[in-house]
């Protein structure tokens, strides 16, 4: 980016005095915001920790009902994904449109399958009565706090999604401009940025998946 | 001068600007209609609507507190029944502590004053500066939505498994806070890249107005703590909706747990109410001094001591709700730790003091009471911070006291300092002198007449949140009561003087106190843009024994404010610059 201040103007807001102040101001903020989603999944974390070291038996019981392989197979989609992200990146940078696009498009393609394999997981899950609290009512693991696994479970997995769901909308808006030419060497900012967001989606997922999936 | 160099080697040309007096077009008049203001990216005019927005949840709360103490006047029924008393101080609490205290000196003035200070045209980001405001007002527009529903009777800190057991609207309550905590985020974001990335040139970390430190510093307790309060919520949500069974020990959960993670954001959000008061005593003590502030970067950097320490003192408050001996001592040890950093910085606004030419304009006057009271509320807190003491004045007065000694006598009163300080330059107006330290003099008064007998009470075993009491109490609940009216007077006289200076008031100066910050110099009220010229600093904030007119250089001829459409030969003119 060193060079970018001279080459294009038209992007840069009107407070600030070059392209390279917009550009590190704006990745600043991106690690911050990442930063603010650590400790606000942190909590979860805490509380998985702090449920675990009370209960460990449970956390091995529990742990068996959920499907590793579906887990396996969701933890590399994800992981493709933040190689293709990167891509998109990279194809920013060398002033590559269409490759930014394709990239794109397979990131949201493989962010979707996570979706869709977390779909089955849960609806076979609830097929058998394994829901999130008061509505918890299979009886295969032996322990009276069985539910609270799968509550903690829920809300991990479940906010998680939510987060995917956040960053297929977001690379949706940046397939959109990106097709319409907005970004180049000079100025791919918001690439740059969501990008680091996915990364993060992609890390938080693989803490969670030997936390929950590979307890033994 | 001619030339000076930024720091990186690069050489600019600066040269002096004069600072135009009453001028014709600022940010108040620059664009006009309601839309100009409710979609506007101006952090001037976002700060403005977050203090109209403060003003009023502040009245709501207080006229809140005066019906709870009316209520308390007498140990038998006055207004109210006892489940109306248990809603209205719940009300009272999460009022004023997440719609009032929270947003007032950081998004109010922080707003207004942050980008102006660091001779910037606005924070770093505009938008998401406009978006923190409206995710504040949808909030605040749920809370007010609990309000008509069914008020909560939880108490703020909405414990559980009460919280769970309630039939109040718990879900809306929270919900609205947990909305507002986004808010609380975005702008402390917005305020550290701001403080990084958008320094005029030669505004070094050094030269920095110390009220910059302290946003900065509250800043990053915001950003991390707050997700904490965030997540903890939406579980108490989870909990009431579907019953996981975290917090709820009917279900196998951990109320303490609560109480831990409650504590984990709320006991730095304390911090975050604090803290930015401490930088405008900074301001206010250095300008009225007329000296250089004693000890500059010990204040600088006890702001970030607090921040850090603060966040590592959560348990103090669970001292006799079951947690271990062990963390009981820790967080008792660290709770005195945390007394140093604000320790160090009243000895060094002491020192400012110390032989300066003390000018008692009311916003001095307000800068001394907080000094008298904040010392107060502060060794009060410490001495709850001493596990034997704790568990006799446990959920008595005492903690009222000391809390509102510390909120209202430090928080409060420095927001008043502050917005008297910089009224002149928010509004172009000046407030009136005399009627100020009236109003000051009813302030202190009431507020101590309001709490002082509240440390008495508690300190004798009035415990907190009661709606009756024995005999014994009533003359101290009395005092408290007659206090606290008084003490709506004092507001009130300030309310109607500042209202007056808005219609008749005279004129502002530029700089009207004789200060050397940024904020200063540039018109009053500002530009649109903050400056008509990028400015260049080469001095501190508090250099008192330097000619004014060293403050006031700024880049010649600076193609960065010609307007936006030549933006491009900008940058042209600027690599020949270099």
């Amino acid at each position: 980016m060193a060079n970018a201040s001279t080459i294009n103007n038209s992007r840069v807001q009107h407070h600030f005095r070059n392209a390279d102040q917009q550009f590190s101001s704006s990745k600043l903020g991106m690690w911050l915001f990442l930063f603010t989603e650590v400790m606000f999944f942190g909590g979860l974390f805490v509380a998985y920790i702090i449920y675990r070291a009370w209960n460990p038996e449970l956390f091995t019981m529990a742990a068996t009902e959920l499907d590793t392989l579906f887990g396996a197979v969701n933890t590399a989609v994800l992981i493709g994904s933040s190689l293709t992200c990167a891509l998109a990146i990279r194809a920013a940078q060398t002033d590559n449109t269409k490759m930014v696009v394709n990239y794109l498009l397979i990131t949201i393609a493989l962010a979707t399958l996570f979706l869709v394999i977390k779909y089955f997981e849960y609806t076979a899950k609830i097929e058998i009565g394994i829901l999130p609290g008061a509505m918890y009512t299979f009886e295969g693991i032996d322990h009276p706090k069985a539910s609270v696994f799968f509550s903690i479970y829920y809300m991990m997995t479940g906010l998680h999604g939510l987060h995917v769901v956040i960053g297929i909308g977001l690379m949706i808006w940046l397939v959109i401009r990106a097709k319409a030419g907005d970004y180049n060497s000079a100025y791919y900012t918001p690439v740059e940025i969501t990008g680091l967001y996915w990364h993060l989606v992609d890390i938080i997922w693989i803490f969670l998946f030997p936390l929950m999936y590979l307890i033994d | 001068m001619e030339a000076t160099t930024n720091g990186n080697g690069k050489t600019l040309k600066v040269r002096y600007f004069d600072i135009e007096e009453n001028p014709e077009t600022h940010y108040l008049n620059a664009e006009k209609g309601i839309k100009s203001w409710l979609f506007t990216v101006d952090h001037k005019r976002i700060g403005i609507m977050y203090l109209a927005s403060i003003a009023f949840f502040f009245l709501i709360g207080g006229i809140l507190a005066l019906v709870l103490r009316t209520e308390l006047l007498t140990p038998t029924e006055n207004l109210m029944t006892a489940e109306q008393y248990n809603r209205v101080f719940t009300l009272h609490g999460a009022i004023m502590v997440f719609l009032f205290i929270i947003p007032s000196i950081p998004a109010a003035l922080g707003n207004f004053l942050l980008p102006i200070m660091l001779g910037a045209k606005d924070v770093a980001f505009p938008r998401l500066n406009l978006a923190s405001f409206w995710i504040y007002s949808i909030g605040a527009l749920f809370t007010l939505a609990s309000l008509a529903v069914n008020p909560i009777d939880t108490g703020w800190t909405f414990y559980t498994p009460y919280s769970v057991q309630t039939g109040s609207a718990v879900i809306l309550m929270t919900f609205g806070v947990f909305i507002m905590g986004f808010s609380s985020i975005l702008t402390g974001m917005n305020f550290i890249v701001t403080i990084h990335k958008l320094r005029a040139p030669g505004l070094t970390w050094g030269r920095m107005p110390l009220f910059l430190w302290a946003m900065y510093a509250t800043s990053v307790i915001q950003v991390l703590a707050t997700p904490v309060l965030a997540i903890t919520l939406a579980l108490l949500i989870m909990e009431r909706t579907l019953g996981i069974g975290i917090f709820d020990p009917a279900l196998g959960g951990d109320p303490v747990l609560y109480q831990h993670f409650f504590w984990f954001y709320s006991h730095p959000a304390v911090y975050i109410m604090i803290v930015p008061a401490f930088g405008v005593i900074s301001e206010l003590i250095g300008t009225f001094s007329r000296k250089t502030v004693f000890g500059y970067w010990a204040i600088a950097m006890s702001s970030l001591a607090i921040a850090f320490i603060g966040s590592l003192v959560w348990g103090h408050h669970m001292f006799v709700s079951g947690q271990s001996e062990l963390s009981t001592v820790v967080f008792s040890f660290l709770t005195f730790f945390v007394g140093i950093p604000t320790g160090i910085k009243i000895f060094n606004w002491l020192a400012t003091m110390h032989k300066g030419s003390i000018d008692m304009k009311t916003p001095m006057v307000y800068a001394c009471m907080f000094l008298f009271l904040f010392t107060i509320g502060g060794v009060t807190g410490i001495m709850l911070g001493a596990i034997s003491v704790n568990v006799h004045l446990h959920d008595t007065y005492y903690v009222v006291a000391h809390f509102h000694y510390v909120m209202m006598g430090g928080t409060v009163i420095a927001f008043l300092g502050g917005l008297h300080f910089w009224w002149p330059k928010m509004t172009g107006k000046m407030y009136n002198e005399f009627w100020g330290k009236i109003a000051s003099a009813f302030i202190f008064v009431g507020f101590n007449l309001t709490f002082l007998p509240q440390f008495i009470m508690g300190s004798q075993g009035m415990p907190r949140r009661y709606y009756s009491y024995i005999e014994q109490f009533q003359t101290m609940h009395q005092l408290s009561t007659y206090g606290s009216y008084v003490l709506g007077v004092g507001f009130v006289i300030i309310a109607v003087y500042l209202a007056h200076s808005l219609v008749k008031g005279a004129q502002a100066p530029a700089n009207p106190w004789g200060a050397r910050s940024l904020d200063w110099m540039t018109s009053s009220p500002p530009d649109q843009h903050n400056f008509k010229y990028q400015p260049v600093v080469s001095n501190g904030a508090y250099d008192y024994h330097k000619p004014m007119a060293d403050f006031t250089l700024g880049i010649a001829e600076d193609p960065a404010h010609h307007g936006h459409d030549d933006a491009v030969k900008v940058e042209a003119e600027k690599a020949e610059i270099r």
